[in-house]
């Protein structure tokens, strides 16, 4: 029974797999799937099309990010963060908000991205977008292999387990002192300038500009995924299991694909923390994070993939004023906005907004 | 009717935003002010950690910012790194670095977070004073870390040694399966074991185990002189008090021995009678008789209330602010990164509440005195009267690992 178990996981790895690479095929040839299908469905081409065109107010963050740069150049330690939380943000809103897989351990990726990068800068390899990649890549393994147990529950039962496999790694870091440092951190990490050129200051330049650049590329592809025939199934999913495997759409498979996109993804978050910190610890892998990037989302709207861009932002420069003004107390304004946001604003902030907007379309 | 319901959400939005924006919008002016970044956890469940901390170095600001140079002023800038999360604490010591233009900076509770400011305070030049976060290699991070508080070696060790000394032949050890725990049962067992005695067994806690009643029916079976134990808070410790009376370690006379991390004096009075008898290693204690520490706990009870009680980890706050105001009122109100240093190595101060302390002016690290204390009745309470004392330790772990 061990045995079968064993196996099955294994075969659905290996269809994981394949799948991923058939995504990124088609995310290869430009939409090539859109215009093969069969012209007697033109609706369902034209709205993916229409989905996919860059609408103007989709540059808005990157315009905000860019005159932060120059704006606020005090401020740019925590931009950083800041851009890498939305990252990690966003990583998160492509199971919980496009396949409906509710996580209480997200921050298990994000830490084993940390480490992955922090022990190779620890190791003599500092250079910093190669050490981006072994992140993205261990996180992504440790999605699959975990996402081929975990994702066959629903519900409940799939929370607990997210929540436990961040704690499993947890004390594993915790206990192989050795290796990881345990709760002292993880300490000596050299990082190398970016392209041997720019060195991780202390006003925090590099750091934002290169987690900005990051954050870019990953938005990029998380919109292509979002947008593909592959996104349009997780939502169908997402809104209805029965109906999707009724139309022999293969469920499992594909939740496990997402999950590993987004551990990747949440990988990448993690290693950038480490190499702008320089420096990772057990919290990288603790329970405090993975609920705060989940009140994050929750606060910018799920599911609409703009959601990480405002709530990570919001949050954090929430609690950074906040935290200012009192050390000690700051924690009951956040959470106060949380209930408002919660009892008043479904949805979150893009909630909020597309009410306007479509109360304002009904007037006119 | 609709055009009204937009407008008063409008009007709500524009009052939200002003509330949130206003009470910042005011900067005091600066004098010639010499500004400190303090970085304490101040909220989540460690927060009465840097509460001790924050009380002790406030008190000392304001008992002695009258001795300052005239028109020497000091500024506090305090910020919360919410626990161990070294990624938040080193962005605000990076902040307050750069947009603060702090001259010192101080504080921290935990290692992980001290060790991520530690490459930056060598980068840009800042004396770094540790308060409390305790990893005994910690000070060789960046020669501008200067520490005031302790390593576990440095109460363990000499805890060990005076069980030796005292007709204990068999200890066993239990700690929480963590840095610190590993550091404290390192340092008893090279002390006992050294002086001759045995480590009859050896037991590690998962972090967040409530439940120690398991390990210690092992303990039971060894039969051992002494119980070492270390744990992370005085909660804890009262759990694994509340299983050594229950399975009668506490009858057969097996000793109970700690550093003081596990009877701090400010949680006494929540630990009850079953904490009597405990003796521990440790540096300070609120009803020690010396006459500065009389005066120290009547300056605190005056400022924040007769209930409320210091411990070891207020004098970290109350002896790191005197190291900077001795360096502030050397140099005039002006400090010199490394005049600053130089001024600290080797700062000593015969007053503190602990006792006499000193800086060693190789490892910046403290030298003070380590005192065997026994949790006894104390007036209407609970209190660790000091009976014997080890004068002047050095971090016993730097001697046996010297630096490379």
């Amino acid at each position: 029974m061990m045995a079968r178990n064993h196996s099955r996981s294994l075969i659905s790895v290996a269809d994981g797999l394949r799948e991923l690479f058939s995504l990124a095929a088609t995310a290869g040839s430009g939409g090539g799937a859109a215009r093969r299908t069969p012209s007697q469905m033109p609706n369902a081409v034209d709205v993916l099309r229409r989905s996919h065109r860059l609408r103007p107010l989709e540059t808005l963050p990157w315009l905000v990010a860019a005159a932060a740069f120059f704006l606020l150049p005090d401020y740019l330690a925590l931009g950083a963060q800041i851009l890498l939380a939305v990252l990690f943000a966003l990583s998160l809103d492509l199971i919980l908000g496009y396949a409906g897989i509710v996580s209480l351990g997200h921050a298990a990726f994000f830490g084993v991205g940390a480490y992955a990068a922090g022990l190779l800068a620890v190791h003599g390899w500092g250079e910093p977008l190669s050490g981006l990649v072994v992140a993205g890549i261990a996180a992504g393994l440790i999605g699959m292999l975990s996402g081929a147990v975990i994702l066959r529950t629903r519900g409940l039962t799939l929370l607990m387990l997210t929540l436990m496999i961040a704690a499993m790694l947890q004390e594993a870091a915790n206990k192989a002192g050795a290796i990881t440092g345990g709760t002292d951190g993880l300490q000596g990490m050299q990082v190398s300038p970016v392209f041997g050129l720019f060195r991780f200051d202390v006003f925090g330049h590099t750091a934002y500009v290169y987690c900005l650049t990051v954050l870019f590329l990953g938005w990029l592809a998380a919109r292509r995924i979002v947008h593909s025939p592959f996104g349009r199934g997780l939502i169908g999913i997402r809104e209805s299991e029965e109906r999707m495997r009724a139309i022999g759409s293969p469920v499992f498979r594909r939740r496990l694909v997402i999950y590993a996109i987004s551990a990747a993804l949440a990988g990448i978050a993690g290693g950038l923390m480490a190499q702008t910190t320089q420096f990772v610890a057990l919290d990288a892998l603790g329970f405090e994070r993975s609920g705060t990037v989940l009140i994050m989302l929750i606060l910018g709207g799920v599911g609409r993939l703009y959601g990480a861009f405002i709530g990570a932002p919001l949050y954090m420069i929430l609690q950074d004023r906040f935290a200012q003004q009192d050390p000690v107390y700051w924690y009951f304004w956040i959470g106060l906005l949380l209930v408002l946001v919660v009892v008043f604003a479904r949805g979150g902030v893009l909630g909020i907004g597309e009410r306007l907007v479509r109360r304002r379309s009904r007037r006119s | 009717m609709k055009i009204m319901m937009a407008s008063q959400t409008g009007l709500r939005a524009v009052a939200f935003a002003a509330g949130l924006v206003l009470p910042w919008a005011v900067t005091p002016a600066a004098a010639q002010t010499v500004k400190i970044g303090v970085i304490l956890t101040y909220s989540g469940p460690s927060a009465s950690l840097g509460d001790q901390i924050d009380k002790g170095l406030d008190l000392y600001v304001k008992e002695h910012q009258k001795n300052l140079p005239a028109g020497v002023k000091v500024e506090l800038i305090k910020r919360d790194d919410t626990g161990p999360n070294p990624d938040v604490a080193k962005r605000l010591a990076q902040e307050l670095i750069t947009r603060d233009h702090v001259q010192f900076l101080a504080g921290v509770v935990w290692s992980p977070n001290a060790a991520a400011i530690a490459p930056l305070a060598t980068e840009v030049k800042v004396p770094f004073v540790i308060m409390n976060a305790a990893g005994a290699g910690l000070t060789r991070a960046s020669p501008y870390i200067v520490r005031v508080s302790f390593t576990l070696w440095q109460t363990s060790y000499p805890l060990g040694q005076w069980a030796a000394r005292n007709g204990m032949k068999k200890i066993y050890t239990a700690v929480s399966d963590y840095a610190p725990g590993h550091d404290g049962e390192a340092a008893i067992t090279k002390a006992f074991t050294d002086a001759g005695g045995q480590v009859v067994g050896a037991v590690r806690f998962p972090l967040k185990d409530q439940d120690f009643v398991p390990f210690l029916q092992r303990v039971k079976d060894a039969k051992p002189d002494a119980l070492y134990v270390f744990v992370p808070s005085g909660k804890q410790a009262a759990a694994v008090m509340k299983a050594y009376a229950d399975l009668g370690l506490k009858a057969d006379g097996v000793k109970l021995l700690g550093p003081q991390d596990i009877v701090p004096d400010a949680e006494l009075p929540g630990m009850g009678d079953e904490a009597l008898g405990i003796i521990s290693g440790g540096t300070y204690s609120a009803v020690s008789t010396r006459p500065q520490n009389q005066a120290y706990v009547a300056a605190w009870k005056r400022e924040y209330g007769a209930q409320s009680i210091p411990d070891f980890m207020s004098v970290g706050g109350w002896d790191g602010m005197a190291a900077i105001f001795s360096v502030i009122k050397a140099s005039n109100g002006q400090p010199d990164p490394d005049k600053a240093m130089a001024l600290l190595r080797g700062w000593a101060n015969p007053d503190s509440p602990r006792g006499p302390i000193l800086i060693d002016a190789n490892t910046r690290d403290i030298v003070e005195n380590v005192y065997i204390r026994r949790v006894e009745k104390v007036g209407e309470g609970l209190g660790n009267v000091e009976f014997d004392t080890i004068a002047q330790v050095k971090d016993p772990w730097k001697e046996f690992n010297p630096a490379k």
